[in-house]
């Protein structure tokens, strides 16, 4: 691979606005990984849309966080030319999708946080990001429908169905904490009311999964141990094989315009 | 029991009877009004359309394959999401076909199970492999460019439910058309490596795309049928050179070369090309292209490895039937 990564300038605002923007793009590509391969072809637009939707979020995310860095950097630059080490999404979202299952739970999981988490970023004093968020809350509202209804559906079905959605849940149980930690970058952000603090979240989040799990005759785990890192770039082995296809064509052609 | 008898008219009646429903029918289509699904219909007519429909949906799905090879590798957020919708809406134009054919009386099920056992074809040209990002951009230029010129004149076709199909379908396609034109242009105005990528891409799908329009008219097997019946309106070697005669100046325009050496204008204007290699055709008809064997492989695979998730969702819509059918009893 010949392109060099890009330096990027890490203020609190800019660490804080990739992070987001990373955890929409890995989540995104995954999905689209779906392509043309679902169990119906209801799925098959079903979550080609919901990727889009995400992909969306995280072209204006870089656009802003491209803005704040102000150092000539953009979106393709952020997603094609950063490594592992530079990534900052979520460790839950770069989990292969595995089966229908394990990618709905996946989803589950992250569009109920994320529909508190834009709605409370609503409120945030930076306009950009509100306005963001007011764009993305009506997205991941459909994106909880949609996987809540999987859940049940898959849980209350059949044997086997029911197997592998409780499978899934027991597997990526230990990558939901990470949604709701705050490290001191983020902290003062909050303070100044730019970020959302996460934490007081988590109540509602674990309500509206327990409803979910319970009509779908489902557990959630006792094992609340919980994995992070991806925050910080500490990430599982999967992001590497993810960002070497994602990022070939710009590290085979350096420069080039597509 | 009385009826019954009444009922079993000999042989002979009903071919009577046959002959002046076939008589008015044709009638129908000579003043040019649209067929519609609750109206007789030569059984040889509602054949051919669940046939021609159903292969036309069955493209579209297998179609997603080629394009989606690139979905994960596309080298920019705006490519990627283009390419995302693009496929997306592929899957939409199969949802509307196959819904048109199931109102001649055939299930999704039914016809999905044929083209999954080979039994049912797809569009030949869905059996050639995507090797560059190019490739991407030559299927949206030409692919779908050929597509197009298919598909509008089906727009006026004799079927009411496949013509409105049709008329959804063109307005995506001309979008992913410009797509594929743009992303042409972007890599001829690009660098050398570019340039070569889009020439060799161009040299690899040109015959294959010309083949789409199907055998020469001589030797064409549904179009006499088809045009009387005005589901075909004109013939394959008609649609053919409309396409070549269009597409040359594009081709001019980006600065590629067509890989026919013997082309030329004639006085017509009309662009004559060199002889295409039908035995190549007919080999990937037949399910020996590069990519025929991988390409069911892969949509039997989603199938198979989709089918406890149907069987889950059938399984909770019964016992919520169950459900409110014990509440409704309470």
């Amino acid at each position: 691979m010949s392109a060099a990564n890009i330096q990027v300038s890490e203020t609190p605002l800019v660490l804080y606005i990739l992070r987001r923007a990373d955890d929409a793009l890995i989540l995104g590509h995954r999905l689209s990984e779906w392509c043309g391969h679902a169990p119906m072809l209801e799925e098959d637009m079903a979550l080609a849309n919901m990727g889009l939707d995400l992909l969306g979020q995280a072209r204006e995310l870089y656009t802003y966080a491209a803005k704040v860095e102000g150092k000539g950097n953009d979106e393709d630059k952020f997603a094609y030319l950063r490594d592992v080490r530079q990534y900052r999404n979520l460790l839950l979202l770069e989990q292969p999708n595995g089966d229908f299952a394990r990618t709905m739970v996946r989803q589950f999981f992250y569009a109920t946080f994320a529909d508190l988490y834009w709605r409370a970023m609503m409120r945030s004093s930076d306009a950009m990001l509100a306005a963001i968020a007011a764009k993305s809350e009506k997205e991941s509202a459909y994106h909880v429908r949609h996987s809540s209804e999987w859940i049940i559906r898959l849980g209350d079905g059949t044997e086997e169905s029911h197997r592998r959605v409780q499978a899934a849940i027991d597997e990526l149980w230990a990558f939901t904490g990470e949604m709701f930690s705050v490290d001191d970058s983020e902290r003062g952000l909050i303070d100044a009311g730019i970020a959302v603090d996460p934490a007081p979240l988590r109540p509602q989040w674990l309500k509206t999964i327990t409803g979910v799990v319970g009509e779908a005759t489902l557990v959630l785990p006792d094992n609340n141990w919980m994995q992070q890192g991806g925050r910080s770039g500490r990430h599982s082995e999967h992001l590497g094989h993810l960002l070497s296809e994602l990022q070939s064509m710009q590290r085979t052609f350096p420069g080039a315009t597509w | 029991m009385y009826t019954q008898a009444l009922n079993t008219s000999d042989g002979e009646d009903r071919h009577i009877e046959d002959a002046r429903r076939a008589a008015q029918f044709q009638a129908r289509i000579d003043a040019d009004e649209r067929i519609e699904p609750n109206d007789w219909m030569p059984a040889a007519y509602r054949k051919t359309l669940t046939r021609q429909i159903s292969q036309h949906a069955h493209s579209e799905i297998v179609g997603m394959l080629p394009e989606g090879n690139w979905i994960t590798r596309a080298p920019s957020l705006r490519r990627k999401a283009a390419l995302l919708a693009k496929v997306q809406d592929e899957c939409g134009h199969g949802l509307y076909l196959y819904a048109a054919a199931e109102t001649l009386g055939s299930s999704r099920e039914e016809l999905v199970d044929l083209m999954l056992a080979g039994k049912a074809k797809y569009s030949s040209i869905f059996n050639y492999p995507t090797l560059t990002w190019a490739d991407i951009g030559t299927i949206g230029w030409l692919v779908d460019g050929a597509a197009i010129m298919n598909q509008i004149p089906l727009c006026r076709c004799s079927y009411g439910p496949y013509a409105r199909a049709m008329i959804r379908v063109c307005k995506e396609e001309s979008f992913h058309q410009r797509q594929g034109f743009e992303i042409m242009l972007t890599l001829c105005r690009g660098t050398d490596e570019q340039k070569a990528m889009a020439q060799d891409a161009l040299n690899r799908w040109w015959w294959p795309v010309l083949m789409m329009f199907g055998p020469p008219d001589q030797v064409s097997q549904h179009s006499d049928t088809s045009t009387k019946w005005k589901i075909k309106r004109f013939s394959n070697d008609e649609l053919r050179q409309k396409f070549v005669d269009a597409t040359v100046p594009q081709a001019q325009f980006l600065g590629l070369t067509i890989p026919d050496p013997g082309m030329k204008q004639n006085t017509n204007g009309n662009w004559e090309y060199s002889a295409i290699d039908w035995e190549e055709f007919k080999h990937v008809l037949a399910g020996n292209g590069p990519c025929n064997r991988d390409r069911l492989a892969a949509r039997r695979k989603a199938h198979e490895d989709g089918a406890w998730v149907r069987e889950a969702a059938m399984a909770y819509a019964e016992k919520q039937r169950q459900r409110s059918t014990l509440q409704a009893a309470e």
